[in-house]
């Protein structure tokens, strides 16, 4: 199981706990403002967009050619963006930061 | 060959230039075919405008036809951006537990009626009756508005003769003008009404402005719908194992659905206009000429996609430009994909076997280039 956070657009936290799926899915069940998963996590629409804290980018790493190649061309894209459809659920996760990009 | 196949003819120029070249009605076209070209090009929307004359970055384009501008579509950063955040949200509805169940009574109903026929025509029988009556939740009007707009045929702008029909498009904005006539004094919860309610910077959308919005709902999602859905079922008839698999693994059914998209890319491409000169893959565009994101081209890039001319109905890493890329995606996609997501649910309850009986291809010609974007009509039967 993983706690992790949120951070919207709002300013708001929100904290949930997942154990399994990939951390969009989690985010969209629980209803994270700005986060949409419309393509549900195939990585082609950028709408899961988040900014891993940078203390937890190494429990996170870093995107692979595919998800980075999306990311350049976002507007709100920094050194530690993450599409969070890519990213999977798992105890590793315990604990980490995510403010939402939209 | 399968009449549920979409064969790839850019291959040779993305490969060899990365860009093609057409006519248009004497105002050419340079065609991106690469997928990276296509997303940057996308991007780039201060050297590649949107906001150009009404209807010259549709191809083929309707300048002749279409005066008033489509919104947010026509309309560039920063102005876009207030725009769209106008529509952004009533374009999320379709995920809503109660228009969801809307538009499963409304499959179900299309498709318990073609398994009475021996024989169903699907563009205009099925397909068509499918997406207006799906639009009618869309807009939030009565039902009863869906057998206007199936009356008007497959292309709100297009008629069987010709390619670009005005006295098409004056039936429509005559429509829209009557209804926004109506709903200016009736006021409720339907899109008419929520987009005269609505602001933008502090002021009120013009009528103009909001025929612009209306206008872009209605042709946007007409066609395109049209052939995704047909052109899945033609898919699921010729591959009956495809259906199966969705059915014992429901997990995979967004993949196959962002898949279908990806393979049949319903729109082909659209246009921009370049504001200064400047080039594509060494290839030089002059400002105020035209270039055009080839989605279907990027959609089969060999070095994005594996396989890139088969359906991989459980493709995990898909990132596919079908509903375009960057400022511009598509806002219909959810209502999109919500449809796709009900159909293919509804034939695995209700279908054992669906058998085409004849087709006639739908050709695009681009330049020298032909794409079959789906099918003038195709007869198939449901078991």
């Amino acid at each position: 199981m993983a706690k992790i956070t949120f951070v919207t657009q709002g300013n708001e936290t929100i904290t949930v706990e997942g154990t399994a799926g990939n951390v969009m899915e989690l985010a969209v069940q629980n209803k994270i403002k700005g986060i949409d998963g419309n393509c549900g996590g195939v990585c082609s629409c950028a709408t899961c967009h988040v900014h891993v804290e940078p203390e937890h980018w190494d429990k996170v790493g870093a995107p692979n050619t595919m998800e980075s190649d999306m990311l350049e061309f976002d507007e709100k894209v920094s050194d530690h963006s993450r599409l969070s459809c890519q990213m999977k659920v798992t105890e590793n996760l315990d604990g980490i930061v995510l403010k939402v990009a939209n | 060959m399968k009449n549920s196949k979409i064969s790839d003819p850019f291959e040779k120029e993305r490969l060899e230039k990365g860009y093609g070249e057409m006519d248009d009605q004497n105002d050419p076209v340079t065609m991106v075919l690469r997928h990276k070209d296509v997303r940057r090009c996308a991007h780039n929307h201060k050297t590649f405008q949107s906001g150009a004359e009404p209807g010259r970055i549709v191809v083929p384009s309707e300048v002749n036809i279409r005066d008033i501008r489509q919104i947010p579509f026509e309309v560039d950063p920063p102005q876009h951006g207030a725009y769209r955040a106008v529509v952004e949200d009533w374009f999320k509805r379709p995920l809503e537990e109660e228009y969801t169940e809307q538009l499963e009574q409304i499959i179900g109903d299309v498709v318990d009626e073609a398994l009475t026929k021996d024989s169903v025509e699907m563009i205009k029988d099925f397909s068509l009756v499918l997406q207006s009556r799906a639009l009618t939740l869309l807009f939030n009007v009565p039902f009863s508005e869906s057998e206007t707009w199936i009356s008007w045929g497959t292309h709100v702008f297009r008629s069987e003769e010709t390619a670009l029909d005005a006295s098409k498009a004056t039936i429509l904005y005559d429509y829209i003008d009557e209804q926004l006539d109506y709903y200016e004094k009736n006021l409720g919860e339907d899109f008419y009404s929520t987009l005269l309610k609505a602001e933008v910077n502090g002021e009120k959308l013009t009528r103009e402005e909001i025929k612009g919005v209306v206008i872009l709902t209605f042709a946007g999602g007409r066609d395109t719908v049209i052939n995704a859905v047909t052109n899945s079922i033609a898919y699921f008839a010729e591959n009956p194992k495809s259906l199966e698999q969705i059915k014992n693994e429901p997990q995979i059914l967004n993949f196959a659905i962002e898949e279908l998209v990806r393979y049949f890319s319903p729109l082909t491409h659209m246009g921009r206009v370049a504001t200064e000169d400047t080039q594509v893959c060494e290839h030089a565009v002059k400002a105020d000429t035209r270039i055009s994101l080839n989605w279907a081209s990027a959609n089969r890039d060999e070095t994005v996609f594996e396989n890139a001319n088969e359906v991989v109905l459980d493709r995990k890493m898909n990132p596919h430009v079908a509903f375009g890329f960057g400022t511009h995606n598509c806002l219909g996609a959810t209502h999109a994909r919500q449809i796709l997501k009900v159909l293919i649910q509804t034939l695995i309850k209700k279908v054992n076997s669906i058998e085409i009986l004849e087709a006639d291809e739908n050709i695009e010609t681009l330049g020298d280039l032909k794409r079959k974007v789906g099918f003038n009509s195709i007869k198939m039967k449901f078991n």
